[in-house]
């Protein structure tokens, strides 16, 4: 009982961040497409906040760990997310691709030796990535405004929903509930491995974005879209018709 | 998402090539294949760009890359409806700022470049097109591919690429509503400041 709580105390936890962010926000109203940029924009300021202390930790990371190391954990990762993705295929009703992923899973948790290597990968079944958000929106679930949420970050109304079922269906909370310890060391690893592969972006986005907010907003809101159909272009637009 | 910025690197560097030695014989994927192929070489040999040298890289893609991008059209799109509101001579200096802007930041994403490899895939053009998409995909061992996709337009000197998409997002279109606040809140005059003060912090020569 003990553990089904804890268990549930992260996504509790973040519900009531967002009440909170909702209810004390006074909307602005120069962009109708963002109604709450104030709070987005103050919450975008804390993380920066909470990145002075992760950023170094993901930099030491990177620079101390060898390669094949990082890549051994950003494999161990990926498998079990790739169980989410095989979900959410099936669930957007696509089949090949989701016994495809189920078929990775499979071959890399065995021969993949726990999913550390990517076997999968080199014998060309490509790994994709989805999520619940990007059901929902296959489904047809408008996106809804835009947030930026402590420590998780951008995400739209509906990828937040998203996010927290998939939260909720997130293996490494599932199979390491019994030692919360070991638990808690693979949430943190896993969170510190993600920011060290963001660390090239960050460069990017610093040199590119005048406004970096409004940088990260739009890339992320059309990455999204266009993860939803799975790269394929926007059929009511071609070429210059879209700008 | 995450590495699309990353990917945001490659991209100018993928263009190292002169466009006049194919000028309108070549098709659109084999000039972006030629120039992709070109640049990556390179990069894979050059320590100097593998370790950060910025100034290196932006030598490679102001002489090489240039030449195939339009970049007044590019910044025309970026600005959407408020590029109408410029003067001739507003717009040259606008497009010179974006052009700058791009460049440095391209070039030193190239820098970041590491063991990705290119995928082309077949494009479906169909004779008389005058804009097509150039799909591509960059692959590295582990991760879902990265689609990377050039859109260009036919000139009388060749086909030149007028905006380049990453993992679905736009480089021009994502500038469109800082660069529309800008205008309503301080005009043409007051974009082209804040492109030239953007471009002074990334001077290369000024760290």
């Amino acid at each position: 009982m003990k553990i089904q709580i804890r268990k549930h105390l992260f996504p509790v936890a973040f519900a009531a961040v967002i009440l909170s962010g909702l209810g004390g926000c006074a909307t602005t109203e120069s962009n109708p497409n963002d109604p709450f940029e104030s709070f987005n924009r103050a919450m975008l300021a804390v993380n920066d906040g909470i990145d002075v202390v992760v950023k170094p930790v993901a930099k030491g990371y990177d620079a101390a760990a060898p390669l094949p190391v990082k890549a051994g954990i950003g494999n161990f990762f990926g498998n079990l997310w790739d169980v989410l993705t095989a979900v959410n295929n099936l669930l957007q009703g696509k089949g090949s691709q989701g016994f495809s992923d189920i078929g990775r899973v499979l071959i890399n948790s065995t021969i993949g030796i726990g999913g550390v290597f990517d076997v999968a990968s080199e014998m060309g079944l490509e790994k994709h990535m989805e999520d619940f958000g990007q059901t929902l929106g296959v489904w047809g679930v408008d996106e809804g405004p835009f947030f930026m949420w402590p420590l998780i970050g951008p995400r739209t109304t509906r990828d937040t929903f998203g996010w927290a079922v998939d939260s909720y269906m997130d293996p490494v909370w599932h199979i390491y509930n019994d030692n919360i310890a070991l638990r808690n060391s693979m949430v943190g690893v896993r969170y510190i491995d993600l920011r060290a592969t963001l660390l090239q972006t960050d460069k990017v986005v610093e040199q590119a974005a005048i406004d970096r907010y409004i940088f990260i907003r739009d890339a992320y809101l059309q990455n999204r879209r266009s993860e939803i159909r799975d790269g394929a272009g926007d059929v009511d637009c071609k070429m210059s018709r879209c700008y | 998402m995450k590495s699309f910025f990353a990917l945001f690197a490659l991209v100018v560097g993928l263009f190292l090539s002169c466009s006049s030695v194919f000028a309108q014989e070549v098709t659109p994927d084999a000039l972006i294949k030629k120039v992709t192929e070109d640049v990556l070489t390179i990069v894979r040999q050059d320590k100097d760009i593998q370790n950060g040298n910025t100034k290196k890289a932006i030598d490679l893609v102001e002489t090489k890359v240039l030449p195939i991008f339009d970049f007044q059209r590019m910044t025309a799109l970026a600005m959407g409806k408020d590029w109408n509101k410029a003067t001739p001579e507003q717009k040259k200096r606008l497009s010179e700022e974006f052009k700058t802007l791009l460049v440095r930041t391209y070039s030193n994403a190239l820098t970041g470049y590491r063991d990705q490899m290119v995928r082309y895939k077949p494009s479906k053009m169909q004779s008389g097109d005058t804009e097509v998409l150039v799909r591509t995909e960059v692959l590295k061992p582990g991760n879902k591919p990265i689609a990377l996709d050039y859109a260009l337009e036919k000139q009388a000197d060749g086909w030149k690429v007028f905006d380049v998409i990453v993992a679905g997002v736009s480089l021009v279109t994502n500038y469109r509503d800082t660069f529309n606040q800008e205008v309503r809140a301080n005009g043409i005059d007051g974009l082209i400041k804040m492109l030239v003060t953007k471009n002074n912090q990334l001077d290369p020569g000024k760290k």
